[in-house]
Formats: C-alpha cells, sequence, structure tokens
C-alpha cells in the first residue's frame, strides 16, 4: 500500500517534471545539454568552481597570507597541496584564487557581452556607412596586442584589478560583435523579420524582440569560449608579476613556483591544474551547447 | 617513393595562381588606417595617464635637462593636435622614443631581441602544423571513434591548459626527472661559440619551449583542421575522386585537404598576438632571451618608452601577419582573389 503511493507520488513528479521541461524550450535545451558527456564534465567542473569561489573562505584551512607552516613543506594531510617559501598555506591560496579569477573574468565577459553585442546588432541593422565604419574599427581592436597592452597600461596606470578589467573588457569584444553582426546580417531579410516590420514594429522591437533573441544561442557560446580565454590572459598577466599584488591569484601562485621548480614541484601544479580545470569546465560547457544547437539546426536528435 | 611522386604532382596541378597587383594595393589601403589607429591608442594612453606624458616617453629617472630635450623631441610643448602630428612623425621614421634603462633608442633595444622570439615563434609553429595536419586528418578518416575521440580531448585540454603550466610541467617531467632536455636558455655555458656545435647546442635548448609554445597553437589548429576535412570529405569531387579509384591518401592530401585547410590559415594569421604573448611567457619560463625578458625587465624598471614600443610594433606585425593571409587565401582561392 505504502509502497504503491510512493510510487503513484514519484510517477506525478515524473509527470509535472516532464510538463515542465516540455513547455519551456530553454530546460529542454539545458537538459539536452547536460546529457551529453561533454556537457556533463564542463557542467561538474564549472560547479565545482563555483562552489569553490563561494565556499573558499569556510574551505580554507588558514589565511592564505599568513605565515602558517615551514618554508616549501610538501603536500601533507595539514597542508593539502603544500607550502611556498614563506611557509604560507597554498590549498588557501588556490582557494581564494578562484575568488580572484573568477571576479576579473566576469567583469571582462559582462563588459565585452555589452560593446560586443551593442556594435554587432547596429552593425549589422544598419548596414551601409555605419556598418563599414563599425566594422574597420572592430578589425583595429581585433588587432591590438591585449597581452601587451595590459602590460603598457599597468606600467603607465599602476597596478590594479579595475584597470586590467578595463583592458581586457575593452579589447575582447570584437569576435563577438563579428559573430553577432554577422548573424543579424544573415536574418534581417527573413520572412518573420520582414513580418514584424510588415505589421509596423519599431526598428528597436525588430532588433531587440525578434532578432536579439535568435542570435543569444551564439552569444552565450561565445562567452564560454570568451571566459575561458581571459581567465587564460589574465593567468598569464599575473605570472609575469602584473596583476594586483594584494590579491591571490593562480597566475601570481604559478610565476612563484618559477623559482622553486627543482625544490618545490607542487608550487607549480597546483595552480596551473586550478586553472586548467575551469577552463576546460568552461570550454567544455561551450562545446556541448554549440553541438546540440548544430544537431538541432541540421534536423539531428543526437 | 610513391608519396613522393604524389607530393611533386600535388605542387605541380595546384591552381595557386599570382594575386593581382590590384588586390595587394586594395588591402594594402585597408591596412594603413588600421596602424594609424595603433599609433592614436598609444599616443592617447601616453596622455591620459597621471603625471607629465614625458615621463612616458623618457622614463621616470630622467634629470630636468633630459626631459627637456625628450619635451623638444615630440612637441610636449605645442598644442595638442601639433604633437599627436609630431607624434605620428616619429614613429613613421621608427623613432618610439629613448629606453632610459638601456639609454638607446627604442625600436634598437627592441629589434636586438627580436631574432631569439622569431626564432621560438616561427619553430613552434612549423612544428605545430607539421603535427596537427596529420592528426587532424586521422581524427576527420573516423569522427566519433576512439582515435578521434582521444585527439580531440588531448587538443582541447591543450587549449584549456595555461602555456606557462604546460611549461612548468614540461621541465618538471622531461628536463629534471627524465634529463631529456636543457633547462634553461639559449646556450650552455662554456659550450662552442660558433660553427654547427654551436646550432646544435641551441637546438637542443630550442627544442623544448618551441615544443610547448606549439602546444597552444596546435590544440585550435587540430580542431580547425579535423573540422574543415569532415566538411571536405563530404563533397561532390572527393566523391568522384574516390569513385574514380584515387587511393586514399591522395584523396585527402590533393583533393580535400588544400580547402579545408583554409580556416586553419585564418586562424595562424588571426592569433599572431596571441602566438607572441604565448612565446613571452614561455621565454620566462625557459630563460629564452627574447622580447618576453624584456617585457618583465622594463616593468620592473617602468621603462615605458619599451613597453609602447612594444605594443606599437606588435600590433603592426598583427597587422601584417594578417594582410599576408589575406594574399595566401587569395592565392589559394579564386572567389576572394576576384570577389
Amino acid at each position: 500500500m505504502r509502497q504503491s503511493i510512493r510510487e503513484s507520488g514519484l510517477a506525478e513528479v515524473g509527470a509535472a517534471v516532464t510538463s515542465i521541461v516540455e513547455e519551456s524550450g530553454l530546460s529542454t535545451r539545458f537538459i539536452a545539454v547536460a546529457i551529453r558527456p561533454a556537457g556533463v564534465i564542463g557542467l561538474a567542473f564549472v560547479t565545482l568552481i563555483l562552489s569553490t569561489a563561494i565556499l573558499a573562505p569556510l574551505l580554507a584551512t588558514v589565511d592564505p597570507f599568513s605565515l602558517s607552516g615551514p618554508p616549501l613543506a610538501a603536500p601533507s594531510s595539514v597542508h593539502f597541496m603544500g607550502t611556498d617559501a614563506l611557509g604560507r598555506d597554498l590549498f588557501s591560496g588556490v582557494l581564494y584564487g578562484t575568488r580572484t579569477s573568477l571576479l576579473i573574468a566576469t567583469a571582462v565577459s559582462l563588459l565585452a557581452l555589452v560593446c560586443g553585442v551593442s556594435v554587432g546588432l547596429v552593425a549589422g541593422a544598419m548596414g551601409g556607412v555605419i556598418d563599414d565604419l563599425l566594422m574597420r574599427g572592430t578589425e583595429l581592436f581585433q588587432v591590438l596586442p591585449r597581452f601587451f597592452l595590459v602590460a603598457v597600461t599597468v606600467a603607465l596606470f599602476g597596478p590594479g584589478i579595475d584597470r586590467v578589467v578595463l583592458t581586457l573588457g575593452l579589447t575582447s569584444w570584437p569576435v563577438l560583435a563579428r559573430v553577432v553582426r554577422g548573424e543579424v546580417v544573415a536574418l534581417r531579410n527573413l520572412e518573420f523579420v520582414l513580418a514584424a516590420r510588415a505589421i509596423g514594429a519599431s526598428r528597436s522591437h525588430i532588433l531587440g524582440a525578434v532578432i536579439l533573441p535568435q542570435v543569444i544561442p551564439s552569444i552565450v557560446i561565445m562567452i564560454g569560449l570568451m571566459f575561458g580565454q581571459v581567465l587564460l590572459i589574465e593567468a598569464s598577466l599575473g605570472f609575469l608579476g602584473l596583476g594586483d599584488p594584494n590579491a591571490v591569484t593562480w597566475g601570481m601562485l604559478a610565476g612563484q613556483a618559477q623559482g622553486y621548480l627543482r625544490s618545490a614541484w607542487w608550487l607549480a601544479l597546483f595552480p596551473g591544474l586550478a586553472i586548467t580545470i575551469t577552463v576546460l569546465g568552461f570550454n567544455l560547457l561551450a562545446d556541448a551547447i554549440s553541438s546540440e544547437l548544430h544537431a538541432r539546426s541540421i534536423g539531428g536528435t543526437t | 617513393m610513391q608519396w613522393l611522386r604524389h607530393l611533386s604532382a600535388f605542387c605541380r596541378d595546384r591552381e595557386v595562381q599570382p594575386v593581382s597587383g590590384q588586390f595587394v594595393l586594395r588591402r594594402l589601403v585597408q591596412v594603413i588606417p588600421t596602424m594609424i589607429g595603433v599609433v592614436l591608442i598609444a599616443f592617447l594612453l601616453i596622455h591620459l595617464a597621471p603625471g607629465d606624458p614625458v615621463v612616458a616617453l623618457a622614463g621616470e629617472h630622467g634629470d630636468a635637462e633630459y626631459y627637456a630635450f625628450m619635451r623638444e623631441r615630440f612637441g610636449l610643448d605645442r598644442p595638442l593636435p601639433q604633437q599627436l602630428a609630431t607624434y605620428f612623425a616619429r614613429v613613421a621614421t621608427g623613432d618610439l622614443g629613448v629606453s632610459y634603462v638601456h639609454g638607446r633608442s627604442t625600436l634598437g633595444v627592441i629589434m636586438e631581441r627580436v631574432p631569439a622570439t622569431l626564432l621560438l615563434t616561427g619553430t613552434a609553429l612549423m612544428l605545430a602544423v607539421l603535427i596537427s595536419v596529420p592528426l587532424g586528418a586521422i581524427a576527420a578518416r573516423s569522427p566519433g571513434r576512439v582515435r578521434d575521440l582521444g585527439i580531440n580531448s588531448v587538443a582541447l585540454f591543450l587549449y584549456s591548459a595555461p602555456v606557462f603550466w604546460v611549461g612548468q610541467i614540461a621541465i618538471l617531467f622531461l628536463a629534471f626527472q627524465l634529463d631529456l632536455f636543457p633547462v634553461q636558455g639559449m646556450t650552455s655555458a662554456g659550450s662552442a661559440t660558433k660553427g654547427l656545435a654551436r646550432m646544435f647546442d641551441i637546438m637542443r635548448h630550442l627544442a623544448l619551449p618551441a615544443l610547448v609554445l606549439a602546444s597552444q597553437e596546435l590544440a585550435v589548429l587540430v580542431r580547425l583542421t579535423r573540422s574543415g576535412l569532415i566538411d571536405e570529405l563530404a563533397r561532390d569531387h572527393v566523391r568522384t575522386a574516390r569513385a574514380k579509384g584515387v587511393g586514399e591518401l591522395l584523396v585527402i592530401a590533393r583533393h580535400a585537404m588544400p580547402r579545408a585547410l583554409m580556416p586553419a590559415i585564418t586562424v595562424i594569421g588571426a592569433r599572431t598576438g596571441q602566438l607572441i604573448a604565448g612565446a613571452a611567457v614561455v621565454e620566462i619560463v625557459f630563460g629564452w632571451p627574447g622580447i618576453g625578458r624584456l617585457l618583465v625587465t622594463s616593468l620592473q624598471a617602468r621603462d615605458t618608452p619599451v613597453l609602447l614600443g612594444l605594443f606599437t610594433m606588435i600590433s603592426f606585425a598583427v597587422v601584417v601577419a594578417n594582410f599576408v593571409t589575406d594574399l595566401v587565401h587569395a592565392a589559394i582561392d579564386p572567389r576572394i582573389r576576384l570577389g
């Protein structure tokens, strides 16, 4: 008796979930992405990293700046990832580094998202001289070597997270703008857009409510890939000592390891591993989304 | 020697056409505004920075007399539009300021480091192409199979790993543990200073950093070659070639590969900036005496003229690389050449 009630209850929940999933296209998409092998691993890595960033103060065994153990101690049950030359706990450093890296990458991606989508939408929708001018500008920003530009900025304006974010954000949008523009150009003469125009929808309404939703999947993929790239650039900058000296970053930790390669392998292994897992997570997720969309667009169901 | 015959036939029959002067001219006209834009950004940075712009051009540690000389040289006492004109004229003649640390022209200081970086990036790019094209072809031959999955996973892993970490791990395993490669520098202390012995010494030191830098490019190129080749192999002309009984190797090398490589060529050009940035990082990991070391020492000394010079010159290099990519494209694909 009890058993059957539980079963029927489960069946009800199951039916409810199915109906919710069927009603909103978004969650079907999400589930379709999440059941791809790449999606599963990507999602797992990203969840791991995000929760690490949120829970860093709870998980960290000590303050990452405090001298908490013997210098250059190998990984042990007290210091999971060993200690550096000053006896600072590497495990706590890597945990706090998650926060800085994700914060910078998120801020940069948001900035690039705003710039890239606006430029791409306007260029694609307006066409003509404005399109030409905007695309010339995009080309200019695309050739700027981000890495060396940040070096110049830090040298001229002093070190700090704000200028790193600003410089990377203002130079990371061109690819996004080109993708968005390309899609808008391809879409703007399709029937449903013409139909919206025919019933008298305003230009901004067509752009924002008719065309933009169609472009969102590509934007999501591009942002996922960009997030990984920004993490890597930020790490390289930290590695060369271009980051904020007051914040722990993975790149900075890896840079400090450089002097102790022969005596303390753990200093090099763990920060780099953390970066790789994070970037891999976002790349896998972007990959899964893009193959899901590709499968959809060619009518497959894989 | 069957493959050698194929290769020579491939080179002979390829429709690689010389690109018309008109096409070159049209692209050249597009290149110049971009270069002007780069110089404009450098100029803006100098003037937006807090403090006297002369510091950005002459370094922090100059005396009053030297600053006066540099102000005169870059026209810093005149109105802003005139300063801009002077700055453009200076850059156009190759004057990127004077490195205070080195006491010489910035251009000279940078050019001194370019050969080492060029050797590293050139070797890395060559290795990346030589390894990624066959790997991409193997993966494309059996999409979805174990081999494809393996190659793809390694490529994605390398694409996601920071290049300094790949370098550090390579040093830990291949140099320390297995003792296969030297760890640091471009030459061994006390080794031959000229001739073949010196060349071999440099090559021995170059191998590991070049491989590490190549791994970064490799990751992108494998994926592009694979997807490009999968698309090409599904085309009619490939099916026809197979139906005629052309061997599989020849089908791939001669009928499918050239066009399949177009996206990879684009990306090689577009990634020039990343390649040089990667080289700078690899140089620090391996103690290679190129522009990466110059970047770090200039940062520590706040030698802004050198940093601005590096930024300007690398931007120009990227512009030129994109220009060359376009020419290569046009040579391969008549639609671009004539369109």
